[in-house]
Formats: C-alpha cells, sequence, structure tokens
C-alpha cells in the first residue's frame, strides 16, 4: 500500500464515524419527522400527503396559544437571567482578584452538576404549601394560613431563570474577563458616569458573550420540559408537554411531528436572528 | 465600577449584597433537599420530625430506605449501563471527530463542522422524537418487508443510548478537539524521524498527551447521560433509568427517600465535577 493509498484510507475511517452518526441520528430522523408530519391518516394505515396536521395547530386555538406562550416566557425568561446574571458576572469577573475570583466562578457552576430534576425538587419542598416559605411566612406571621407558591407562572419563572443561570454565567465571565481595567478607567477619565461606561464601553465589550449566552438559554428554556412541568402544573402548558402528549397520550404522531418541527423551526430562527443581529456564526458561538 | 475607581460605601455595600443573595438563591434548593434527607416524616416538608437515617438504611416499608429499594437500585443500574456505553461511544466517535477536523483537509469541511454542532442548538424533546419517529420507521418497514421484528428499534434501552449520544458525542468533539488543537505535531514527527510508524507515533506520543481531555470528556459525558431527561424521556422502555425512575415518584407525591436519593447523586457528580476539573487543570 502506497502513502497516498494509506492517507485516503485512514481519512475514510475518520470520516466514516462521523458520517453514520450525523447521517443516521441527525438528519435522516429528522427528514422523517418532517415527511411524518406532511401526511394524514385517511383510513387504518391508509396515509395521505396533506398540510392537514399545519392546519390544525394554527386552527386550534389551544396549540398555537400554547406556542406563543412558550415562545413569550422563553424570551422573558432569557431577559431575566442576564439581567440577573450579568452584575454578578461582572463582580467575578472585573471586582474580584485570585483565589476568591476561582471559588465564586466554581461555586456558580456546582448547582448544575446536579440533575435538574433535582434542582426543581428543592424549588418544590421550597415554594409547595406545606414548604419551607409557607411555613416561614406563618412564623413571622406574614401569612395566616398555609400559602400555595406552585402551580403559577411567577413560580415557572423563577425555576426558568434558576436553571438557565450557568449559561448566561459563563460566557458573560468570559468575555468580560477579557476587559482591558484601563479602558473602563480611560472611560471615566474623559468624564463619563458609572452609567455612561457602562453602555458605550462594558456593554459593548461583553455583546459577544450576551448574545451566546441568550442564545443558549433561549434554546433550553424553550425546549425544557421537567421545570414547566412540575412546578407548572396542570394547567399550565408548555410546548414540549403537548409534543409528548400527542406522541406518548394520544399517539397521534402525524401531529406531534408537526409539533416538533414548528418548534424546532421556531428555535433555528431566533438563534440565527439572533447570530445575523450580532454578526457571529454558529461556528464561533458554539465551536 | 473597577476596584480602582472609587465608589460610594452605599453602593460597594449594596453591590455585594447583592451577590450574596445572588449566591444564596443558587444554593436554596440544594441546601433544602440536602437537609429534608434526614427528616424524620413522611413528607418531604415542614414540621422537622428530628434527625433520621431510615432514609438511606430502613430495611421495610413503608419508610423503606434507598439502599434497600429494589426498583430504585435497579433504575440506579439501568442509567449507569446507559451511561457507561454513552461515555465509551462518545469519546470513541469524539476522539475520531477531533483527528478529522483538526489534522485533515477534506471537501465540505466547514459545512460538516456545522453540521457537527447543530445537535447543541437542537431541543432534547425533539432529538429524541425524531429518532424515535426514524427508527420505527425502519421498524416497521423490517417487519412489513420480511416479516421480522427488531424489539430494539422500538423504545428501548438502545434507543435511549444511541439518542444520548447524538448530542453527547458533540460535546466530546469539542472537548478533545480543543486539546489537539494544543498539540505541537513537531513531537509526532520526531516520534516518525526516530524509526516509529505514524500510527506507533500517535499511539505512543499523541494519545498520552489528549490523555487529560478525553478524561474529562468522558466524566462529562457520563454526568450528562446520567442526569439527562428530555431526549430519555421520549426513547425509554420497559427499563427505567433513574431520572425517569424519579420523575415519576415525584409525580405520584415523594417521600424523603427522594431527598436521600438527590443527595446521593450530589456527592457523587459534585465528586466527578471536581475530578473533572482537577484532570483539566493538570494540562495547563
Amino acid at each position: 500500500m502506497n502513502l497516498r493509498a494509506a492517507t485516503q484510507l485512514s481519512l475514510f475511517l475518520l470520516l466514516a464515524p462521523l458520517l453514520v452518526w450525523l447521517i443516521g441520528l441527525i438528519i435522516l430522523p429528522h427528514a422523517d419527522m418532517f415527511a411524518i408530519s406532511l401526511r394524514e391518516r385517511v383510513a387504518l394505515r391508509t396515509y395521505e400527503f396533506s398540510f392537514a396536521n399545519y392546519t390544525e395547530f394554527f386552527t386550534e386555538p389551544l396549540y398555537w396559544r400554547t406556542f406563543a406562550r412558550t415562545a413569550i416566557m422563553s424570551t422573558l425568561a432569557t431577559a431575566l437571567t442576564l439581567l440577573i446574571s450579568f452584575p454578578v458576572s461582572y463582580y467575578i469577573a472585573k471586582m474580584l482578584r485570585g483565589r476568591l475570583k476561582a471559588f465564586l466562578f466554581l461555586l456558580c457552576l456546582v448547582p448544575f452538576w446536579v440533575s435538574e430534576l433535582v434542582r426543581t425538587f428543592g424549588w418544590m419542598i421550597l415554594l409547595r404549601e406545606s414548604g419551607v416559605f409557607s411555613n416561614l411566612l406563618q412564623w413571622v406571621g406574614l401569612a395566616d394560613g398555609p400559602v400555595e407558591m406552585l402551580y403559577n407562572d411567577a413560580t415557572i419563572m423563577v425555576g426558568l431563570v434558576y436553571t438557565s443561570m450557568l449559561f448566561m454565567v459563563v460566557p458573560l465571565v468570559t468575555t468580560l474577563d477579557s476587559l482591558e481595567d484601563a479602558q473602563v478607567e480611560a472611560g471615566y477619565d474623559l468624564g463619563g458616569n458609572a452609567f455612561s461606561v457602562l453602555r458605550t464601553i462594558i456593554i459593548p465589550h461583553a455583546m459577544p458573550g450576551i448574545v451566546s449566552g441568550c442564545i443558549v438559554v433561549f434554546m433550553l428554556t424553550l425546549g425544557n420540559y421537567l421545570t414547566p412541568v412540575l412546578l407548572g402544573g396542570k394547567d399550565n402548558l408548555w410546548f414540549t408537554a403537548q409534543i409528548y402528549t400527542q406522541f406518548i397520550t394520544r399517539f397521534n404522531w402525524e401531529l406531534g411531528a408537526a409539533f416538533g418541527f414548528l418548534l424546532l423551526g421556531l428555535s433555528s430562527l431566533i438563534v440565527w436572528t439572533g447570530l445575523k443581529l450580532s454578526r457571529q456564526t454558529l461556528t464561533e458561538t458554539m465551536g | 465600577m473597577i476596584p480602582s475607581i472609587p465608589q460610594p460605601k452605599s453602593f460597594r455595600a449594596m453591590y455585594a449584597a447583592y451577590i450574596v443573595m445572588f449566591f444564596v438563591y443558587l444554593v436554596m434548593p440544594l441546601a433544602v433537599v440536602a437537609i429534608f434527607a434526614f427528616n424524620d416524616s413522611m413528607f418531604p416538608s415542614l414540621p422537622w420530625g428530628g434527625f433520621t437515617m431510615d432514609w438511606f438504611f430502613n430495611p421495610t416499608e413503608p419508610r423503606l430506605g434507598l439502599f434497600h429499594d429494589g426498583r430504585l437500585l435497579e433504575s440506579i443500574w439501568t442509567s449507569f449501563f446507559i451511561a457507561c456505553w454513552v461515555t465509551v461511544l462518545s469519546v470513541a466517535v469524539g476522539t475520531t471527530n477531533a483527528f478529522l477536523f483538526e489534522r485533515r483537509d477534506f471537501p465540505f469541511k466547514s459545512f460538516l463542522y456545522m453540521l457537527m454542532l447543530l445537535p447543541l442548538v437542537v431541543p432534547g424533546v425533539i432529538l429524541g422524537i425524531s429518532i424515535l419517529v426514524f427508527s420505527s420507521t425502519i421498524a416497521n418497514w423490517l417487519e412489513n418487508s420480511f416479516g421480522i421484528d427488531v424489539e430494539f428499534l422500538r423504545p428501548s434501552t438502545f434507543l435511549v443510548i444511541v439518542g444520548q449520544f447524538s448530542f453527547i458525542a458533540t460535546i466530546t468533539t469539542l472537548v478533545i478537539a480543543a486539546r489537539l488543537r494544543k498539540f505541537d505535531t513537531a513531537l509526532e514527527e520526531a516520534a516518525q524521524s526516530l524509526g516509529a510508524s505514524r500510527l506507533t507515533a500517535v499511539w505512543t506520543v499523541t494519545l498520552p498527551y489528549l490523555k487529560p481531555a478525553i478524561i474529562g470528556a468522558a466524566i462529562v459525558a457520563f454526568l450528562m447521560s446520567f442526569e439527562n431527561f428530555n431526549t430519555t424521556l421520549m426513547l425509554v422502555g420497559s427499563d427505567q433509568p433513574l431520572t425517569i425512575a424519579m420523575y415519576g415518584r415525584l409525580r405520584e407525591g415523594s417521600t424523603p427517600e427522594l431527598n436521600a436519593l438527590s443527595l446521593l447523586l450530589m456527592a457523587v457528580s459534585g465528586g466527578l465535577a471536581l475530578l473533572s476539573v482537577f484532570v483539566q487543570r493538570e494540562k495547563d
């Protein structure tokens, strides 16, 4: 075997696992899901090509309202996560030095090595009727009886923000870390105040981190299942829960596949828009 | 707003207070889970009934301890089995991918690289259902054309492994490729000029250099598989992995046994996470 043939063979051997993985587990399954979403069951085991599943989504208010609600709440959760984590990331990146800095950064990561189920369970213990907060309020005298804090939108929001925090803090700390102190000082020297320095120097510098954090948080929130279902209870619908219902409970795979495709479309659209607005590419932000 | 710029004392105090509040918020849910694992009561809620280790060690119903609960232990085993397979597969593919993308040039390279990143931006539920749909399409086709029923293509542990692998492989690829990028190829060339074949050079020089990243990637893959819920939920068969079993119990109404289990998970994954930080630090 000459050298050229050997190089070719090794390239082929390295390519093979990648192609099997991407084609077999990513491309074909999504294509198949799309194909299934475009058919309608006309009789037992007989299907016809149609847009009926998509029509059903748009004509049934429950479906598109859940979809819109999921999108709006995910957007809000992303904004809140950014708002809460920005000062924290700034503090870690710019106000601290050495050991304490490394320690607090590590402390930010620790909760996220625990499964999402455990984290959500913790919130349930805190917020339920017989939970810690309810008892605390009664003990202090702010409430006369048990207070139920689960099963409403605010609680879902608390859980979603909590779950997303890591994915915002890490990119923010990384970008803020690279901001030179001298630039901030120069801003003050030129007569800026805290607000104008923040607006014209710090935020523009942190923009890549802000965008990649927001994209990841939005995507994860949109696709979240546990937090809305466990903290939100039965009446609070989340789109992924709708997909689960169609697939597993109702066994209506055609409609479920259409829902899946709509959710994928929405998340791709948002990620794409975010990348375009910030002039970044997927390869740069994720790779 | 940096230490060298003077700020009013009150502002500094408020800022520090905000940071403290943030960390309280971060730690609180985990702390209550841990504390209530020792509550001598049937429910993981107040009032506090005193300290007990029953939820770990009690052998009888109705206060069955974690270490005597056969169904839970079985689901831990299922999760462990799945996580091992996912780890082996995604580290193997991650390593070949790293060599492919860092060392080779081939047509459509940047397109394939982008495609490789896609699983990171596809919601887990959708990865799950697309694999469910596709595998049952294959299974139905096999059944209708040849009359064979391939059971593992229906929701099963096999599908869970495949589903988790489909996105964890991206993460292991990124971790291993980042390390390979820093490798000085002169070392490999030196080995070859001393008479080693190319494969021997890679095996004895490059792979040992990659070891920290490979171990790190393996730990991350194991943890991500162990705690995965969204993708697993859609593909799970009759053997329930831990997250699915816990979810079922949470919905039924839970006992402090779940807290005990959660505490155990925290200890194990916290330890593994620290280990991975340690292993990664060694490389620099």
